[in-house]
């Protein structure tokens, strides 16, 4: 049984913990994570997401539990497990104030090719991802898409059984953001395990095979992302009427029309109601519609982050607040 | 379109090469790493400012302002101060490469380095042999300058060798100490006070800048036990051609006591963090 799952696992880990004082940044964590797959570890700021990482890929020791990757403990067998991954952190793992090729020769150096051979594989590299415009440029002068490819880049040097990428996207524009993910498509295809965190659903769903949902250090909710959705529901329906005095009989018509609770927003023209049904939504606009109210928005978005929190621990996610606001304002 | 799809062409190509090196040796990595620093100092060139300034201000300002007072002459005091001076001015710079390593350490690429199957130390080590070019270049450059103002060592060109091969050997252990710190302080302003608070102390109250016969007994047994009292004794006698050969074999052993005990304390904390 234990080599069967050494076989088939890329990473395993076993009621993992790692404390910082008062602070339980992870509280026994059991991943499994399937050789050849993409798996997406989502959570808020904060949630352990990177201090899992880090104590995947041998940077900090675990406080209790254990984690095997390909089969090595990431304690006694370090050296076997840095010589088999490769990490891209969540800040640039690169020397901005070299180059990019001086980058990519360090790196390959460091891993031991010869000077020439670093070279040539740095630029093959380069080229591959579209920086060969900006090989000679300090990193310093990159843009956050051009880090995030050239870290990429430098990861796959020697090509690593498992990659692990820290919010491989946080803070790209959606050019870059689908650069990365094609990126991330084709080293999977290519026979790489990818392990990726993400604050957004919507990442983890365009790539991820499985999704651990992590808050406060723990695992609440861990499948596909068809799985994880189907437990939230469809999403969030937004409607905007014209006029403020509709509001409380638009909202009437649209509580009785999907059979769920409607939020009145502190904007006086929204409303908003969770949806589990997309079938419902038709209903409500028809009776909307027939009831003569004016809208100007009626738009059911994307289940996020914050709903898959709300429905997995009935609580609203830490960074919710924020995200919060900027929809209402939105 | 067509444009993207040689991209993914390309990349698929460059996933497709799974050539694996025979691992880095542990020199080859350190050599990678010195490499690295050397880089950092060609695009920014004014880093080697403390090499190259403070060696010329230091024996300026001192041997025209003490000179006359302390040795009758500013001549006959150059030809007993450089020694000390360039000492003190080696091992002064010894606390930037502290510093240089607080900063370095908090980039996200030493959690590349950290994660590399290389032998570890080497990022320190390779960092640190580029500080001892450093401090020659120092050195150079106060020895030229000495000589310019009249300073004739007796020792000669082998006395001279000699004197820095004892310095530098001196400074890379006694950079160790800064390493450790480096790793322990969290910020770099803390970093400078703790170094200056042990260098200015050690550097000053030795016989860098006058004869400890003529200070109190009290102080004089103390400076004359300061390892850096040694290591001027040992500098000043190889270029006077008079080598102090007791000296010498303190410093070393001083040398290698810092370096048995910081490099190791280095290495755990450099894992740790």
């Amino acid at each position: 049984m234990k080599e069967k799952n050494e076989d088939t696992w890329a990473i395993e880990t076993t009621d993992l913990v790692k404390h910082f004082g008062d602070n339980r940044a992870v509280d026994g964590v059991n991943l499994k994570v399937k050789k050849g797959s993409i798996y997406g570890v989502l959570g808020p700021n904060g949630a352990g997401k990177t201090t899992a990482i880090r104590m995947l890929t041998t940077l900090l020791k675990p406080d209790a539990g254990t984690a095997n990757v390909l089969g090595f403990d990431v304690i006694k067998d370090a050296n076997q497990v840095k010589q088999r991954i490769s990490l891209t952190g969540q800040f640039a793992s690169l020397d901005e104030d070299l180059s990019g090729l001086e980058n990519m020769v360090m790196i390959g150096r460091l891993l031991g090719f010869s000077r020439k051979e670093a070279k040539q594989r740095g630029m093959e590299l380069l080229m591959a991802f579209g920086l060969q415009d900006a090989a000679k440029r300090q990193v310093k002068n990159y843009s956050g898409g051009m880090r995030r490819r050239l870290d990429i880049a430098a990861s796959i040097i020697v090509s690593p059984e498992i990659l692990f990428l820290d919010e491989p996207t946080t803070g790209l524009d959606p050019r870059s953001r689908n650069q990365v993910w094609d990126i991330i498509r084709l080293l999977v295809d290519a026979g790489t395990t990818v392990l990726l965190t993400t604050q957004y659903l919507d990442e983890a769903d365009q790539l991820a095979d499985r999704i651990a949902v992590i808050d406060h250090g723990e695992v609440i909710a861990e499948g596909t992302s068809s799985e994880l959705k189907a437990s939230v529901g469809s999403g969030k329906l937004h409607v905007r009427v014209l006029n403020p005095d509709m509001r409380d009989r638009a909202a009437e018509i649209l509580k009785e029309s999907i059979e769920a609770d409607v939020h009145l927003a502190s904007d006086p023209l929204v409303i908003t109601a969770q949806v589990s049904d997309h079938s419902r939504v038709a209903r409500a606009l028809t009776a909307l519609e027939s009831a003569e109210i004016t809208m100007t928005d009626f738009s059911l978005g994307q289940p996020s982050l914050d709903e898959v929190f709300l429905t997995l621990t009935g609580k609203p996610a830490e960074a919710e607040n924020e995200v919060e606001e900027v929809e209402e304002t939105a | 379109m067509s444009q993207s799809m040689n991209q993914n062409e390309a990349i698929k190509q460059a996933l497709s090469n799974h050539s694996r090196p025979k691992q880095a040796s542990a020199l080859s990595t350190c050599m990678t790493f010195s490499g690295r620093m050397l880089l950092k100092i060609k695009y920014v060139p004014e880093q080697l400012f403390d090499v190259t300034a403070f060696p010329v201000i230091y024996l300026l300002m001192f041997t025209y302002l003490f000179g006359g007072a302390i040795a009758g002459s500013t001549s006959a005091y150059l030809q007993f101060v450089l020694p000390g001076i360039l000492v003190m001015t080696v091992v002064m710079i010894t606390m930037y490469t502290g510093i240089e390593l607080n900063n370095d350490i908090k980039k996200g690429v030493f959690d590349r380095f950290r994660t590399l199957p290389i032998w570890s130390p080497s990022v320190l080590i390779g960092a640190l042999i580029v500080d001892v070019v450093r401090y020659s270049l120092a050195s150079t450059i106060m020895l030229i300058l000495g000589y310019a103002l009249g300073f004739r060592a007796d020792g000669g060109l082998l006395g001279i060798l000699l004197g820095l091969a004892t310095l530098l050997f001196f400074a890379f252990s006694i950079s160790w100490i800064w390493t450790s710190l480096s790793l322990v302080m969290r910020s770099e302003k803390s970093l400078m006070a703790a170094s200056m608070a042990i260098l200015f102390p050690i550097t000053f109250v030795s016989n860098v800048f006058v004869a400890p016969e003529t200070m109190p007994s009290w102080l004089e047994s103390f400076v004359n036990v300061n390892p850096i009292s040694l290591l001027v004794d040992t500098v000043r006698g190889f270029m006077d051609g008079t080598p102090d050969y007791t000296a010498l074999i303190w410093v070393v052993v001083v040398s290698v006591l810092l370096i048995a005990i910081f490099s190791p304390l280095t290495m755990y904390l450099y894992k740790k963090k």
